[in-house]
């Protein structure tokens, strides 16, 4: 055999591997979808990939077990004020962060990393005290705060600063000889040269936000304020077991709309998590 | 805030605490402030204030608390055996999950790390869990992996294996869990191990091969110590990740079979959300604090040591 032979070998054995470990990633979607569309009966049966009989029903009920229309209206407000309310803070203290010489910056950098190493669970007892102290609980003000200004956005802020520093100072200076003020140099010069890192904040935000359970689980009782985590851990009977077809139908309507954005826009959202390097 | 709008007075200048240096200095605060105070409302006040909740106990009825000292961690470290038996959960957890995953990772991150013909469709295949809710994928793992009935069973028994029932099974249900969480998470890992090796200049591969290194020498000898601080990133970032674990087990598995799959988060939430044994929970999350806070060190200590 001649070496290029031997790649060849060695390229397929490695696609087929590749392959067969894909199949525990895309299963489970494949065949929530599946489900989703299945009778009760038929879910428990011989599994088939493709349901005998579509039932189109399941999509309508999910309506109507409980406020879901509603519920998905929550969850996407709620992710697009903490993702809207993250870049202005974080881009503004990491402008400071990234530019400005000013005394106790060390100090404060060392606190936000430690912030990085804290879990939300350590926090989230005190949390509560403090929301039901402002008469916030079964709100949606904590799902918008706590995110906002716990870990996550000072992940931000560091984000920024980190993409701040790379950007050549010249402009900035010459918008300050031209009279800009710092903020006119932060919101006409910094901002705009600085889109990528305002995407990946954004689309790091915007998931952090769309799958928080934690926060909701401990904030929220009311089903009408509901978001959709949350919404999709209750499609349970009276004795709590799952109604798994209406559970599995309000699955695939929460995640294959953020599938089919994901497929679309595959390389962006993975370039932004690779630039975070937390995780989601 | 009042400083600041008197710099742009006319004359403003002359006096000394309002420099150049100050000014931008209180320029520097006022950009910061809105992150700044957040931070200290909703992130180290709280922070603060575990620590008294740790060292109070809590009557539900009067809405009081009583100061009882270290009466808690004594509770937890001495007295009450769930929580070893929980630390000994989440350590299991941890043990299962982050060698498996980074050895998954870096094995994804070699195959696909250099372009091929398929390569952007497997990243982006490996990658999609990441972006799924934990809650609908532990949703769809549970519905997949009952015990009569479930798909997984269904298929098992066609090559002759009678599935246990997976989550119920004392025997089973961590170690399902773990490959779940596993599989939802592994698409991170091999995001950063990608980019670390598509760092790694082509000319050291090059010139091994030139001397003729196999292809398990090139790893070993140039690939897998320049991939070191990487390597170190990603073991803190899933192990702290292992031991925050929550929503996918209480969706999972509830904490159970028999109290099984009972990790520190969700004991956390237990003690504290559905029991409010409010000073407890807060001492386990003080304890969780040093363990997370411990691990870091040691292996950011480790690891150094290792580069000398």
């Amino acid at each position: 055999m001649t070496q290029r032979q031997i790649n060849v070998i060695y390229r397929s054995c490695w696609t087929i591997a590749l392959l067969i470990a894909a199949i525990p990633f895309i299963f489970p979607f494949v065949w929530m979808v599946s489900a989703g569309f299945k009778s009760t009966t038929e879910i428990f049966g011989t599994p088939t990939l493709i349901p005998r009989e579509w039932r189109f029903q399941n999509f309508v009920d999910v309506f109507t077990y409980q406020p879901f229309a509603r519920q998905y209206f929550n969850s996407l407000y709620i992710a697009v004020a903490v993702t809207a309310l993250t870049l202005v803070i974080s881009s503004l203290a990491g402008y400071a962060l990234a530019r400005m010489r000013f005394a106790g910056a060390g100090l404060l950098m060392l606190f936000f990393v430690s912030a990085l190493m804290v879990p939300e669970e350590v926090t989230i007892i005190p949390n509560f005290f403090l929301i039901r102290s402002m008469g916030l609980v079964d709100t949606h003000w904590p799902l918008i705060l706590l995110p906002t200004f716990g870990p996550h956005g000072v992940m931000a802020t560091f984000l920024m600063r980190q993409y701040f520093l790379a950007l050549p100072k010249e402009l900035e200076e010459a918008g300050k000889m031209d009279g800009l003020s710092r903020f006119g140099v932060w919101w006409r010069i910094a901002l705009p040269m600085s889109r990528p890192a305002l995407a990946a904040v954004a689309i790091i935000t915007f998931l952090f936000s769309w799958n928080l359970f934690l926060e909701p689980l401990i904030f929220l009782s009311s089903l009408e304020m509901f978001t959709l985590p949350l919404a999709l851990s209750n499609f349970n009977d009276s004795y709590g077991l799952p109604l798994w077809n209406l559970q599995l139908a309000a699955t695939s309507l929460a995640v294959v709309p953020i599938l089919i954005v994901y497929l679309i826009a595959q390389r962006q959202i993975i370039e932004s998590f690779a630039l975070s390097g937390v995780k989601g | 805030m009042a400083a600041v709008t008197h710099t742009n007075e006319p004359g403003a200048n002359r006096a000394p605490w309002l420099t150049l240096k100050y000014r931008e200095m209180l320029e520097a605060w006022l950009f910061i402030s809105p992150t700044f105070i957040g931070f200290l409302v909703f992130f180290l006040g709280p922070l603060v204030a575990i620590f008294y909740y740790s060292m109070t106990e809590w009557n539900l009825l009067s809405q009081q608390a009583a100061f009882v000292g270290l009466h808690n961690f004594n509770d937890a470290l001495l007295v009450n055996p769930d929580f070893w038996h929980v630390v000994r959960n989440s350590v299991i957890f941890a043990v299962g999950l982050v060698p498996f995953n980074m050895a998954l990772a870096l094995t994804l991150a070699l195959a696909l790390s250099r372009p091929f013909f398929g390569v952007v469709f497997f990243r982006t295949v490996f990658f999609a869990p990441v972006v799924t809710s934990a809650i609908a994928w532990a949703i769809v793992w549970k519905f997949l992996l009952q015990g009569e009935g479930g798909v997984i069973n269904q298929m098992l028994a066609l090559v002759g294996i009678d599935g246990p029932n997976w989550l119920r099974d004392p025997n089973w249900a961590m170690a399902a869990v773990i490959v779940t969480r596993v599989i939802k998470m592994v698409g991170l890992n091999m995001i950063l191990y990608i980019a670390a090796l598509q760092a790694i200049p082509r000319d050291y591969e090059e010139a091994a091969r030139l001397e003729g290194a196999s292809r398990w020498q090139i790893f070993r000898m140039i690939i897998w110590p320049l991939l070191a601080p990487t390597t170190l990133i990603i073991m803190v970032l899933t192990t702290i990740g292992s031991f925050k674990v929550f929503d996918h087990i209480y969706q999972m598995t509830g904490g159970g079979p028999e109290n099984g799959t009972l990790v520190l988060a969700f004991y956390i939430y237990q003690q504290g959300f559905k029991f409010f044994n409010v000073g407890y929970a807060s001492a386990l999350a003080i304890i969780m604090f040093v363990i997370v806070m411990a691990l870091t060190l040691v292996q950011v200590m480790l690891r150094r040591k290792e580069m000398e």
